[in-house]
């Protein structure tokens, strides 16, 4: 096929992903001359509609950018808007929260795992056929998202689109028993994600490793999920405020979804592979074996193993969500209330009446995709001034590119098919969510005459 | 609502193909969140156009097409009209489909200004003024409301349709079934704004069983007095800007919704 030495690979509408993409590869004389992933998914404009509502809607609206992690949305928008209050939560309400986000982690995961990334892996074009060729294996993912789904629901009241997440904490603490029952499942999850870590090991790495500079939250101590400060592989350590003015969005012509860059220069990656690369030493155990005995290092720089850090993740969400099941104790009271400013005291603090520059607050945390960072500024009244958000996938967009120069690269020699199919793997890699970075991704593998 | 017009064609399995148009992919999840009924459903039917779960695609026609999503650009409005040629049954779901859902929000702002507080170059930007939901471009055969529609009442539609019969879906209330959960009412014990008695039941009451009022995300019941809802909530210290607020969400434009906000907008 590649005797031709002009050609493109073209996927017009990207499946498996979440949203509407598409992927774009031109060669010129046997080397690649153009990468493009294009996100034609409508514009959402959700910062414009939250201008004018109430902080305490901001959770349930911004949730509505992503069915598949809502609960991401509601935790970045919930830190974001207490920062702007300046108010801290308990730590039994920061523990629900974590909880909750282990739910996410494991649907939104098991679902990426085994609906969306293993196919590729065995040339088959769905779970569903794979379930013919291996029924246990797709049993055991809809067993694991299940039993994320169940702590949704018995921690947020719904798995698409909580109900119970607001500012401040929750509406409502879930009982204790409802919490304590939550630990049978969750055995069996981690008896299925250690043996999801076994499976996936073993599949077939196309041998391709990435200079990545790696951005992630780090929470000492602890995997990071719902809290931490923002670090790098580059040597970048600061607040997730600090972070929203050194990430410098940039909006092209092919793309509703804008691009990110440090300082307005350096591409970044953000997502499991940065979470890992940056914190693996602080894994709950069972998945510092399981990631050892899969074979990955410190770090892992083969984005086709990605799906080995997913698997490695379900194994801690797992070991997480067991050990705040065990020990939880409903919060009291379930949520700390907001000091809504008055306009009397902005006026009284010197300023005046309409004119104070609101409270300002950035807030981020990790979604299942990668770093999620949100900032608000907050009027007297406690409406929404202004509104930033950025989404793991419209920072992901650069480094998607550059893996796809690289699979065009190393795969001239592929046929056309296999390359589209290799273009569109290394989409998957990364598990885009498209709908949250604008909502669309089509990927084409075509020949240029 | 009707029943299907016609049980699924031949001794095969029924065709089904799912669509997205502006949304966020929670209703098609809705349908891979069937973890217990997934595989017996994909074998009880023929999955031929599903983009989130496979790369396979066959072409229509499709006994069933299921629409995520609302119309917020002109190639989308050409789009559903291609969709729905393909479809004998097409059921709309969730609050974008059959609502316009939250992008109903820019029917009530300027799109200009929202291309220029989000996009830097509103040049490369092309959409429509406004949100609207299928309904208003093609015939629909059924509409399952709900952000996120309720999954079982998804499997309940599907099911149905196999069988030939009508989908037992409710028009009721939200009181209705949050009486049946045994809540204390937030409106009545908490003076908490509360859309439940004007919202169609399907959820199971989730909100008012956390403490929390309704916020209308499945649409307006059948039959609605919200005026009556706005005139108590009023009584309780709710002002027109917040009267706006909570008629204007995720179904901003059911149309019940959308004059009894625009009745207190000013």
């Amino acid at each position: 096929m590649t005797h031709n030495r002009n050609y493109s690979v073209d996927v017009g509408a990207l499946a498996r992903v979440e949203g509407e993409g598409a992927l774009h590869v031109v060669v010129r004389d046997g080397s690649v001359s153009e990468v493009a992933l294009n996100i034609y998914e409508p514009p959402r404009f959700f910062e414009a509609f939250l201008v004018g509502r109430r902080y305490d809607e901001i959770p349930d609206i911004a949730a509505r950018i992503c069915g598949i992690c809502p609960v991401a949305y509601q935790m970045s928008s919930c830190a974001a808007a207490e920062d702007a209050f300046g108010v801290a939560v308990s730590r039994q309400i920061q523990d629900l929260r974590r909880l909750l986000y282990c739910g996410e982690w494991l649907q939104s995961h098991a679902l990426h795992v085994y609906f969306l990334h293993a196919p590729d892996f065995f040339g088959l074009e769905d779970a569903v056929a794979l379930a013919e060729r291996d029924h246990s294996a797709v049993e055991r993912g809809l067993s694991l998202k299940k039993t994320g789904n169940k702590i949704m629901e018995t921690v947020g009241g719904r798995a698409v689109h909580p109900v119970n997440v607001r500012v401040g904490g929750f509406y409502k603490a879930p009982a204790q028993a409802a919490v304590r029952a939550l630990a049978e499942p969750l055995h069996r999850a981690l008896d299925a994600s250690l043996e999801t870590v076994r499976w996936v090991s073993g599949f077939d790495f196309p041998d391709i490793e990435n200079d990545y500079t790696f951005v992630s939250l780090r929470d000492p101590g602890r995997y990071p999920m719902e809290v931490g400060r923002v670090v790098s592989s580059s040597g970048l350590d600061c607040t997730p405020a600090e972070f929203a003015e050194i990430a410098v969005e940039e909006h092209v012509a092919r793309s509703t979804a804008l691009h990110s860059r440090l300082f307005g220069r350096e591409p970044y990656l953000t997502g499991p592979l940065s979470r890992y690369a940056l914190n693996s030493e602080a894994l709950t155990p069972l998945a510092k074996e399981a990631a050892a005995a899969a074979g990955l290092g410190r770090e892992c720089r083969n984005p086709f193993k990605s799906i080995v850090v997913r698997a490695v993740e379900l194994v801690f969400a797992c070991e997480e969500a067991l050990r705040l099941v065990e020990t939880y104790e409903a919060p009291v009271p379930p949520a700390i209330n907001m000091p809504v400013p008055t306009a009397a005291r902005a006026l009284s603090d010197g300023e005046q009446a309409g004119t104070s520059d609101g409270l300002v607050g950035a807030g981020a945390t990790e979604a299942p995709r990668g770093l999620l960072f949100h900032v608000y500024e907050i009027d007297a009244e406690g409406l929404v001034r202004k509104a930033r958000i950025v989404p793991p996938t419209a920072q992901n967009q650069l480094p998607i590119e550059a893996d796809l120069r690289r699979v065009a690269e190393t795969g001239l020699d592929l046929s056309h098919d296999e390359l589209t199919r290799r273009a569109e793997q290394a989409v998957r890699n990364h598990d885009p969510c498209i709908s949250c970075a604008a909502h669309f991704l089509d990927v084409t593998v075509e020949t240029v005459p | 609502m009707t029943a299907p017009a016609a049980p699924p064609s031949g001794p095969g399995r029924p065709s089904v193909a799912v669509w997205k148009f502006a949304s966020c992919d929670g209703c098609q999840l809705s349908l891979l969140d069937l973890e217990d009924e997934l595989l017996a459903l994909v074998a009880a039917v023929d999955i031929r156009y599903f983009l989130e779960m496979t790369r396979a695609v066959v072409e229509g026609p499709y006994d069933i097409s299921l629409v995520e999503g609302s119309i917020t650009t002109a190639h989308d409005a050409e789009r559903i009209q291609a969709v729905r040629e393909s479809s004998r049954f097409l059921v709309t779901i969730g609050a974008c489909a059959t609502a316009g859902g939250i992008q109903g929000l820019r029917n009530y702002a300027d799109v200009g200004d929202y291309v220029a507080s989000v996009y830097a170059n509103p040049g490369y930007i092309e959409t429509l003024s406004t949100s609207t939901p299928i309904s208003a471009h093609v015939p629909v055969d059924f509409e399952l409301r709900g952000c996120p529609v309720n999954r079982y009442q998804l499997l309940e539609v599907l099911t149905a349709y196999l069988a030939g019969r009508a989908p037992r879906v409710p028009g009721f209330p939200v009181c209705q079934e949050c009486k049946a959960a045994a809540n204390v009412c937030v409106l009545v014990a908490a003076g908490t704004p509360c859309l439940g008695p004007v919202t169609r039941a399907g959820c199971g009451a989730l909100c008012p069983s956390v403490g929390r009022g309704c916020f209308g995300c499945f649409g307006p019941a059948a039959t609605v007095n919200t005026a009556a809802l706005a005139s108590r909530l009023t009584d309780d210290g709710a002002r027109p800007a917040e009267l706006v607020r909570i008629f204007r969400s995720f179904t901003a434009n059911a149309p019940e919704f959308a004059r009894e906000s625009r009745s207190h907008d000013s």
